[in-house]
């Protein structure tokens, strides 16, 4: 073990002649002997200093060398200014409880879990898009043209995880039902030799397409490049070219060259050039570029940010558009005025979080401001548009029906060994139509695509009245493919009786999802909702709920969650309680939607409000032994559930062969 | 009287040197879970002392791969001494495999090229991997030791990748 000990036995046998070099360095002693020797031989003197010169120069130079990741300032003070920034950055990501260590649940003693093929292939999802096998991660360039929906994203062709990147790439005429089409780029230039990342489209003025992504060079720098479409006249989009003068944008001074990733698409300013926006970091706070280009090829960098964020770290995939602040269309992205506000969506790298704050767009200089910037983009407080796990979104105007559709890529939560037993890892979330909450003013609302209706096969409707501390199985048949809509009330005398009575404690204040203990923890008024994917004696069971808590002020406050902690006997997955409080206007009933396809459960609560993606796997329920439940468990309300179960069909997403492509391009 | 102050100025730029090194992998393990681990495996290793943090990085997840290939090896020696453990084995010679061929290349393509998350997952799994093994044994197992180390080395790891984010 190196420390400064280990310099003693060397310097305690040498000479003292040594400490006045030491002493001429630091400045801060003087050695009456040097300054003799400098009177008497001068000479001496000044080769003594320029050694000190020479050692400092030389210090500073292998400092510098060292330390890779640094700008090279020559003093000492900049290089021990960066160090303590270092260790103070060190400290700051240790003490930031942005994640916990990764444990297997159940103590040393439980039984260790052996998955089968049988348990394996039932994760695989029906109807959420996922490549054939292998790996995938975020959602690239999706565009509309030609009567056909695009989806491109980021895919490793040789293995079911991370690795190899290129740009897997489908169509639909749906958003619904995919057909596969070959690999639209590969990692075959100098600028992206090391990995065809994430892009976004934009659409010229004459209807053609550009695509700007990023590539990793050889050297591992991250670009930016330019692509199209090789003939405008295929709907198929399936070729691609790289602009020769590629790369068109690189690391600006000051930008590391492995914090630049992932352009957005472009919008016109009102000087009529096309700007866009690019996440980076310095140090640790969150940024995001901007540029103006008019022809995609050359462009101009800001001076100003479009926005910053201190100490979020690094800000991926970064996205920015309009919402009206009346309508509830879509806009396209380079809609501005009175009437609209404008979206900054950052992913956050250290939390795997996708944050998006509402803010005005400044289009002269290109900034933007959130209206609350107590929520602003990436702080912990701030709007996520799904609290479950779902990271790397990004949303495209759709021109054939004026929506604004958002993707995001939900990974996996199990261990490697089971994705490389089954072949494959990640899904995408269903599409979801993103507008701003025209009630509140403040957060945005989103909805599986209205196309998710064709697979609804039959369906039940039931009225049920549960009383506390209560389950209820529902009849459905099969239970692992479901769309399920549904309205609960409270009891208005439970509700009165709760609120008037003094002796229940205020919690809304505390109480959140993950530290609540999930949905086996009672209280006044909750939790109340669905069990699903839960066999027959709820030994394994997905809980997805509200939790109604009564505020300090006497108000309620409502709360919606996912509990996945007992979702499984596996210990080697990862079992979260996710959830977010849900605004609840007044005359409302408290709603859920929740669609359930095998490994995935995507929750919906107040219309949208608040959104939850969670991935389980159990063993046992799974197949015909999967049941759906409604429960209510709380400790005295008794509650109301309205709602509607539908069988969903399949989305048979098919892998490439010419016939499926023309059997769809007929329909 | 010139040349021995000459020397002893190379000799001073020289300890300075490996001080600040020392320092250096001091500094990043004192920000892992288990600090003595950590400068441990780092100074057991010559590329460590003009290594980044990306690079001290790596080195630790060759110590991942060398432990698993390690482990992989006892694994193959006691399907003959335990037969009657045969599934924990398989099991555990499964988990560990991923290990080889799955995380630890997803880590070093990851860190190498400037996405050190993925990196994270990659060594995160690891210690995954390891865990599930071990209790394939219910409590009887012949890899403790083994285990135990990969679990450990997958927090430090993991520590110090998080510092690229």
């Amino acid at each position: 073990m190196a420390s400064s000990d280990a310099l003693l036995p060397i310097s305690a046998g040498e000479e003292d002649p040594l400490s006045p070099y030491t002493q001429l360095s630091d400045g801060s002693r003087s050695d009456p002997n040097l300054e003799a020797h400098r009177r008497r031989r001068p000479v001496k003197g000044l080769l003594a200093v320029s050694f000190g010169l020479l050692f400092i120069a030389s210090y500073v130079a292998l400092i510098a060398t060292h330390d890779g990741s640094r700008s090279n300032d020559a003093a000492i003070e900049t290089d021990e200014t960066a160090a303590k920034t270092s260790r103070a950055r060190l400290a700051g990501v240790s003490e930031k409880r942005n994640y916990q260590f990764w444990k297997l649940s159940g103590d040393r003693n439980t039984p260790a879990f052996a998955w089968n093929n049988s348990m394996l292939s039932w994760q695989r999802t029906a109807f959420h898009f996922q490549p054939e096998q292998n790996w995938m991660n975020d959602p690239n360039g999706p565009l509309f043209y030609k009567g056909w929906y695009h989806f491109f994203y980021q895919y490793n062709p040789n293995a079911a995880v991370w690795g190899d990147i290129v740009w897997g790439h489908a169509v639909s005429k749906d958003l619904i039902h995919w057909v596969h089409l070959p690999i639209a780029m590969v990692a075959d230039q100098w600028y992206d030799a090391n990995g065809v990342w994430t892009g976004s489209a934009t659409f010229l003025s004459d209807g053609s397409i550009v695509m700007l992504y990023t590539g990793s060079t050889d050297k591992s720098v991250q670009v930016q490049n330019l692509a199209y479409p090789e003939d405008r006249n295929d709907p198929l989009l399936l070729k691609w070219v790289k602009y020769s003068g590629n790369p068109v944008l690189v690391p600006p001074p000051g930008i590391l060259p492995k914090d630049f990733r992932d352009p957005t698409t472009a919008w016109k300013t009102s000087a009529g050039k096309w700007r866009i926006t690019i996440g980076s970091k310095i140090n640790r706070t969150g940024i995001s570029l901007v540029y103006d280009t008019t022809d995609f090829k050359t462009y101009e960098k800001l001076d100003t940010l479009l926005h910053r964020v201190p100490n979020t770290g690094m800000w991926e995939c970064v996205d920015f558009y309009p919402v009206s602040k009346t309508a509830v269309n879509g806009l396209d992205t380079s809609v501005n005025g009175a009437d609209v506000k404008h979206i900054v969506k950052a992913s956050m790298d250290d939390t795997r979080i996708d944050h998006y704050a509402v803010g005005t767009y400044f289009d002269s200089n290109g900034t933007w401001i959130p209206d609350d910037p107590s929520i602003d983009v990436g702080m912990s407080t701030s709007l996520r548009y799904d609290y479950g796990k779902f990271y790397a979104s990004k949303t495209f105007y759709d021109q054939n029906k004026g929506r604004r559709i958002l993707w995001g890529w939900i990974g996996e939560s199990d261990s490697e060994d089971a994705d490389v037993q089954k072949g494959w890892s990640s899904l995408q979330s269903i599409p979801r139509t993103v507008v701003l909450d025209t009630k509140t003013g403040k957060n945005l609302v989103q909805w599986p695509v209205e196309e998710i209706k064709s697979l609804r096969l039959s369906s039940k409707k039931f009225d049920i009245e549960v009383g506390p501390g209560s389950v209820v199985p529902v009849d459905v048949d099969s239970a692992t493919q479901l769309d399920i809509e549904a309205e609960f009330e409270i009891k208005k005398e439970s509700l009165d009786k709760i609120l008037g009575d003094a002796s229940v404690v205020a919690e809304a204040e505390e109480f959140s999802c993950e530290k609540s203990g999930g949905s086996s923890v009672r209280g006044a008024l909750g939790p109340f909702g669905f069990s699903v994917l839960a066999d027959k004696s709820l030994s394994e069971q997905t809980p997805v709920y509200f939790y109604v808590a009564k505020g300090k002020d006497s108000k309620l406050k409502a709360f919606f969650c996912i509990d996945t902690s007992r979702s499984s006997f596996a210990n080697d997955v990862v079992k979260p309680i996710y959830g977010s409080v849900v605004p609840v206007l007044k005359g409302e009933k408290l709603t859920m939607r929740i669609l359930v396809d095998h490994s995935i459960v995507e929750a919906f609560g107040q219309g949208g409000r608040t959104c939850i993606t969670s991935r389980v796997y159990p063993t046992n329920a799974i197949y015909g032994a999967a049941k759906l439940f409604l429960f209510n468990n709380a400790i005295d309300a008794t509650v109301t559930a309205s709602f509607r179960v539908w069988q969903m069909n399949s989305a048979f997403i098919h892998p490439y062969f010419e016939e499926a492509v023309h059997a769809l391009s007929r329909t | 009287m010139n040349m021995i102050k000459k020397m002893k100025m190379m000799v001073m730029v020289m300890m300075m040197v490996i001080v600040s090194e020392g320092s250096m992998i001091e500094q990043t393990c004192k920000e892992t879970p288990d600090f003595n681990l950590c400068v441990s495996l780092l100074d057991s290793d010559s590329r460590s002392s003009s290594a980044d943090i990306s690079g001290l990085a790596l080195i630790l997840i060759d110590k991942i791969k060398g432990l698993t290939t390690k482990t992989l090896n006892e694994i193959n020696g006691l399907y003959k001494k335990r037969p009657e453990m045969k599934r924990a084995l398989d099991e555990c010679s499964r988990r560990y495999k991923t290990i080889l061929n799955a995380d630890v290349p997803e880590a070093i393509e990851a860190i190498s090229k400037g996405v050190p998350k993925f990196g994270e997952d990659g060594v995160i799994d690891a210690g995954v991997e390891a865990s599930a093994c071990e209790r394939g044994f219910k409590g009887k197992s012949p890899l403790t030791s083994l285990t135990k180390s990969m679990q450990k080395i997958s927090n430090v790891t993991r520590a110090i990748v998080r510092m690229l984010l």
